[in-house]
């Protein structure tokens, strides 16, 4: 079953062709790196500019997710190679995920939020 | 399929697995393990949230927390050493792809030379994580608990730096002995008695006038909030507790969930990545053993990557959340 060697080779919509899969891992491995950099240099520097909030987070956690988001379809699609399974391959796996954990985040992080204002607007004193 | 079906000869398409979605059976299925294990992290992760927007105006900051890098005592290097074991695991993610590229070509010695760099890199994290824990475990500067549970710290007001317990606790010779089996208490039992007691730090902390004390709460600005002397010494006569490090019941760095999540989550994926390196190790056996030069095709190397990968990238959601945001 040595079957379907060639891959899609082209990444950004085809903005970058590789001409071989090696290079393209080489050159996945470079963009996740770049992205991993900025992540840790927004970390440490922290910029003032990026504190506002934004829908009730910091507009610099937006990014993190955002860009944890971007390192996660580029490794599920080229180092698991997703981008060479079928249509429906994907999907079953993409929609199933995105759905469940968009409705658990949704819902817990909603509810989480509900009980910090209990707690900051009720009577009973919990720093003690 | 033609429409004259002989009895005698069997037909090609039934002498293969079916192959649904154009992929094998052993791939599907790893496919489908790894959405549910995502689930099972998802629910970690949502807990962490959770607790965390409960919790937002007095969770620990992580940049506080994590400040240790190998070979550097005493210098705060926030978040370096998780950027390092993330490139470490990311670089070992690629020599797994480059293992399954290889495999495709059926080129059993670089097989062989990428799945050995994968499993080191494996091994290297899994250390990493070990070292994380037990300077995590171990604490720096100590600090005091309420009966309610909230960790009072102490700052040096003259440079604003964060004092170690140990800095400022007088001695005092304790009369108290620590319950034991040994010593015919046989119907109770306790931990073993810490260093300092709660009278050794407030004796220490009432004598030198430039401690201040540094609470859970956080300002608009997202430090902590540091409480004038007078305020101070009101807060640290309410103490009940000394904690040193973390462990699931007590830590040092302020709420006590962020110790537990700290424990489950990232000990979770150590485990993951461990479980990973010896499935590794068995593929890479059966790679020398010729087994899948045998078989015609690599497809297990194929699998096992792709378990490899998940590892890796459940990393990258949780070096995000726990360490970025």
């Amino acid at each position: 079953m040595a079957h379907d060697t060639e891959h899609k080779l082209e990444i950004f919509r085809g903005l970058i062709k590789f001409k071989s899969n090696v290079q393209k891992i080489w050159g996945v491995l470079i963009f996740l790196s770049i992205v991993t950099a900025i992540e840790v240099a927004l970390g440490i520097v922290k910029p003032e500019a990026l504190m506002a909030q934004f829908l009730s987070m910091k507009l610099i956690n937006w990014i993190f997710v955002i860009l944890t988001l971007v390192k996660a379809y580029y490794i599920t699609w080229d180092f698991m190679h997703m981008r060479d399974e079928k249509f429906g391959l994907q999907v079953s796996v993409v929609i199933t995920l995105i759905f469940l954990i968009g409705y658990a985040a949704f819902i817990f992080l909603v509810e989480g939020n509900y009980i910090y204002d209990i707690m900051y607007e009720g009577f009973v004193s919990w720093n003690f | 399929m033609s429409s004259t079906v002989s009895s005698t000869e069997i037909q090609p398409e039934l002498t293969q697995e079916p192959r649904p979605l154009n992929a094998s059976y052993g791939k599907l299925m790893m496919w489908f393990f790894i959405v549910s294990d995502a689930l099972t992290f998802t629910g970690f992760l949502i807990a962490y949230g959770f607790s965390r927007f409960k919790n937002i105006d007095s969770w620990p900051i992580a940049d506080e927390v994590f400040t240790h890098f190998p070979g550097l005592h005493g210098v705060d290097a926030p978040m370096y050493y998780v950027a390092l074991m993330t490139f470490i695991l990311i670089f070992s993610s690629v020599t797994m792809v480059l293992a399954v590229d290889a495999g495709h070509k059926m080129q059993k010695d670089k097989v062989i030379f990428y799945m050995f760099l994968t499993i080191i890199g494996g091994a290297v994290f899994v250390g990493s994580q070990a070292w994380e824990w037990k300077n995590f475990i171990k604490g720096e500067y100590g600090a005091l608990e309420t009966r309610g549970g909230m960790i009072i710290q102490f700052v040096d007001s003259n440079n604003n730096k964060r004092l170690s317990i140990e800095d400022f606790a007088v001695y005092k010779p304790q009369y108290r002995e620590q319950h034991k089996k040994s010593n015919g208490l046989w119907f109770q039992s306790e931990p073993a008695l810490d260093e300092y007691s709660v009278a050794e730090v407030t004796e220490g902390f009432m004598a030198d006038p430039s401690i201040v004390v540094r609470m859970e709460k956080i300002d608009e600005k997202g430090h902590k909030i540091v409480l004038n002397r007078e305020q101070s010494i009101e807060k640290v006569k309410q103490a009940v507790y000394v904690v040193r490090g973390a462990n699931l019941i007590h830590n040092e760095y302020g709420n006590r969930l962020f110790a537990d999540f700290f424990f489950f989550i990232t000990g979770f994926h150590g485990f993951h990545v461990f479980s990973g390196v010896i499935i590794n190790i068995i593929i890479f056996i059966n790679v020398l053993l010729g087994t899948y030069e045998k078989r015609g095709h690599y497809e297990m190397v194929e699998k096992v990557g792709l378990y490899w990968h998940f590892v890796d990238l459940v990393w990258v959601f949780v070096f995000t959340f726990f360490y970025l945001v």
